[in-house]
């Protein structure tokens, strides 16, 4: 393990013996998480371990029910928030699949996300941050990441490549300055330019004010953005945790060693999938 | 298409700002109650109005009373003819200036920031108070350019070859049921002449306000646009909510000659006790442009289809329309365009919104006459729905008898994606405000082509909708 913080200054997202079921189908059986400001952990997994139900938990997805555990920030519980409350409290979830908003200009999006993130106590109605100060800061913003300032005017995600999506997070997750980022899957289906420009612009915004909890198939995120922490995700629950060097593992060999090490969940598996329907997870949206 | 579901009763509903009433009791003229020759004879009187005006006038009431009510649209049983006033006048003089109004109605408008808009934006202002236009206005210049903009009753009294000429020649009195109801009892509305040539580049507004209970207003308006001219016209109208119901049936004539323009916009904001049944058509010539922006998102229940007949090679016309209906609020709203010669084109976008147990219906129709070949016409209808408890419906009638044309139609209905609301509120937007921006950018392919002063107001009040319980 490389570097911690732990001073008493940082947060705390405390995940605690979680539970979550879909549509009455229990898929998370106890998941249990700390993750620290300035800290960058790794949720690896074979798929339909749970990685992605853990992502929509956090973020507070209505489908996703808790039957039994918590999720606190510094003490504060959050499972009875809704997820505009969530990310007031400093959570973001950057989407695998991120939805269309036809109509709505990112601009806009963002100038009212910006606008609620930053002063929590908001109410609908009340006036937004100033546009020129937040023109400034997106046109910086933008800079930074390498994106055409162009996109600003565009309508939310409509007609985006698979990588101006996963940019657009990127951008997003810039403008709110979370302390606590979930990606989920943001490496997925890019070419390897688009993988490295997401990995760098996450590198660029980690620090010590952000924990960061990378859910990836692959290694190519980590590489730039080195895990204190991997947990490796089986059947709905974490069975191992260790650093960079169980990532890099389980990309040289896959997830046969870990099942072999933990027959329950591997069996456990096993009936899940041989269920006759999948899993269900969001995925694209009807528009 | 029909989209249904069974109705609940506990939704919010979005505050309704202009519900506020400033009690005028000293009326200068109210006559009473319900529909007979003698209302409409009084009305004429009171007017001192040239024979061949009441005549009209008594022709229309014979038709009004022999046509049946529509079966179609809206429910009209509750509608009863004989509990409203007709003619209502509340100022006995229409002044130029805001200071000279009694207090009660300057007050009003002051409220509803017409004079502040007039000062910014606008090139000339009639308002017009129950049945009355009490206050009138118009950029020096354009009045130096022959352009004349005026109340419909001063217009007949002063303009009376070029008001003769045009009146009642796009919408006949037989028309309709409540054409006829219009053609009997108008009062009041504009009357707009713009010369050959004249461009203005403002728009002139007009803006009606009901203030008393069990009201009829019933303005005709009629605006002629000369060759190569151009104009923009906007409409603003709301009234006080009262438990009983009012009946606000306009007619508008509209005249758009060779090359000339006309842009008509209404933002109908009435309170939900108003029926708003309204028969607005224009007549587009060679190579002119007629558009509608039709904006609906108050009243009880709107039916109002505004046409237009394309009627010489080139003319092309556009209807813009978007309505919202909230909770105890029926828009059967839409458009029709009527293909007369060849060589003409015509694009009808409808977006609708339902919520609360709202309901929301298209109803367009193209018609495409015998000898119109070459004609292009496009719809396209998109619906969304907010809730399980409202309802959307499309009702889109083609008729063509031309081979040679190209028609095209498309419709959709939405409701808004749970993914799309989970998406905002992740970003620290409430329910309600992620659900008004979905909204807003639902219809922003329309709001875009409003002026900016528009525009903004548009999506102000779609936000009050909005606000409230959602879902």
């Amino acid at each position: 393990m490389t570097k911690k913080v732990r001073d008493g200054m940082s947060s705390l997202l405390k995940i605690t013996d979680l539970h979550v079921s879909v549509e009455d189908k229990p898929i998370l059986h106890g998941v249990s998480l700390e993750i620290r400001q300035g800290e960058i952990h790794a949720l690896m997994g074979p798929n339909g371990s749970g990685k992605s139900t853990l992502a929509y938990t956090l973020v507070g997805h209505p489908k996703y029910e808790i039957t039994g555990g918590s999720i606190e920030i510094d003490g504060t519980p959050l499972n009875e928030l809704d997820p505009c409350e969530r990310a007031r409290k400093g959570l973001f979830l950057a989407f695998q699949y991120p939805v269309t908003i036809p109509g709505v200009k990112v601009s806009d999006f963002l100038r009212h996300a910006v606008t609620n993130v930053r002063n929590p106590e908001r109410k609908d109605g009340e006036s937004l941050i100033p546009m020129r100060e937040f023109r400034k800061e997106l046109k910086q913003k933008m800079e930074e990441l390498g994106m055409d300032t162009e996109f600003a005017r565009r309508y939310l995600n409509e007609g985006f490549s698979g990588g101006e999506k996963k940019r657009m997070e990127i951008l997003q997750l810039a403008m709110l300055q979370p302390k606590f980022a979930i990606l989920d899957e943001t490496d997925s289906g890019l070419d390897s330019d688009a993988v490295r420009v997401v990995s760098e612009g996450v590198r660029k915004l980690s620090g010590p004010q952000m924990g960061v909890l990378i859910i990836t198939h692959h290694e190519r995120l980590l590489e730039y953005n080195v895990p204190q922490f991997t947990h490796v995700m089986l059947a709905g629950k974490i069975v191992e945790t260790g650093d960079a060097a169980l990532a890099h593992e389980l990309h040289n060999h896959g997830y046969a060693q870990i099942r072999e090490r933990h027959p329950a969940e591997a069996a456990e598996e096993q009936s899940r999938q041989n269920r006759p329907e999948t899993v269900g997870v969001a995925t694209a949206v009807a528009k | 298409m029909s989209t249904e579901a069974p109705a609940t009763p506990e939704v919010g509903v979005g505050d309704y700002q202009y519900g506020f009433h400033y009690g005028t009791e000293d009326y200068v003229f109210r006559g009473r109650k319900g529909i007979d020759r003698d209302i409409v004879k009084q009305i004429s009187q009171i007017k001192k109005e040239p024979k061949w005006m009441l005549d009209f006038r008594l022709e229309a009431l014979d038709i009004f009373f022999q046509k049946p009510m529509p079966k179609w649209g809206g429910a009209l049983s509750e509608l009863d003819f004989q509990d409203i006033f007709y003619y209502v006048r509340a100022s006995d003089k229409q002044e130029t200036s805001w200071e000279s109004l009694p207090d009660d109605i300057r007050k009003t408008y002051d409220r509803l920031g017409i004079p502040e808009a007039e000062k910014k934006y606008l090139a000339g202002v009639k308002a017009q108070y129950e049945s009355e236009v009490v206050y009138g206005s118009l950029q020096e210049d354009l009045s130096n350019k022959g352009v004349i903009f005026t109340d419909t009753d001063s217009a007949l009294r002063d303009h009376p070859e070029l008001f003769r000429e045009y009146f009642g020649t796009v919408i006949p009195s037989a028309d309709n049921k409540f054409a006829a109801l219009n053609s009997a009892v108008w009062s009041g509305g504009s009357f707009i002449y713009v010369p050959k040539g004249v461009q203005i580049e403002f728009p002139l507004q007009a803006y009606f306000r009901i203030n008393s209970e069990n009201m009829g207003q019933f303005e005709r308006t009629l605006i002629i646009v000369d060759e190569e001219a151009s104009i923009h016209y906007v409409e603003g109208c709301t009234a006080p909510t009262y438990s009983s119901e009012s009946l606000h049936s306009a007619v508008v004539e509209i005249i758009v000659k060779r090359n000339a323009r006309c842009r008509y916009t209404t933002i109908q904001n009435w309170s939900n006790n108003v029926y708003n049944l309204v028969t607005k058509r224009a007549m587009a010539y060679g190579d002119s442009l007629m558009e509608w922006v039709d904006g609906n998102l108050g009243s009880k229940l709107t039916m109002k289809y505004p046409a237009i007949y394309l009627m010489e090679p080139g003319a092309r016309g556009e209807t813009l329309s978007i309505a919202f209906a909230n909770h105890g609020q029926h828009q059967d709203a839409g458009a029709k365009m009527v293909h007369c010669a060849p060589h003409t084109s015509s694009r009808i976008i409808s977006k609708s919104i339902s919520k609360g147990g709202g309901r929301a219906s298209y109803r367009g129709l193209v018609k495409v006459e015998n000898n119109a070949h070459h004609c292009k016409s496009n719809v396209v209808c998109d619906a969304l729905i907010l809730d399980s408890a409202s309802r959307s419906d499309t009702y889109p009638y083609i008729e063509v008898d031309q081979d040679n044309v190209a028609i095209e139609h498309e419709a959709s209905v939405s409701k808004i994606a749970e993914e799309q609301l989970l998406y905002l509120m992740s970003r620290g937007m409430t329910e309600t405000e992620a659900s008004a921006m979905i909204v807003t950018g639902f219809i922003e392919p329309l709001v875009k082509e409003l002026p900016m002063e528009y525009a903004v107001e548009m999506n102000r009040l779609i936000e009050l909708q909005m606000e409230g319980s959602v879902g």
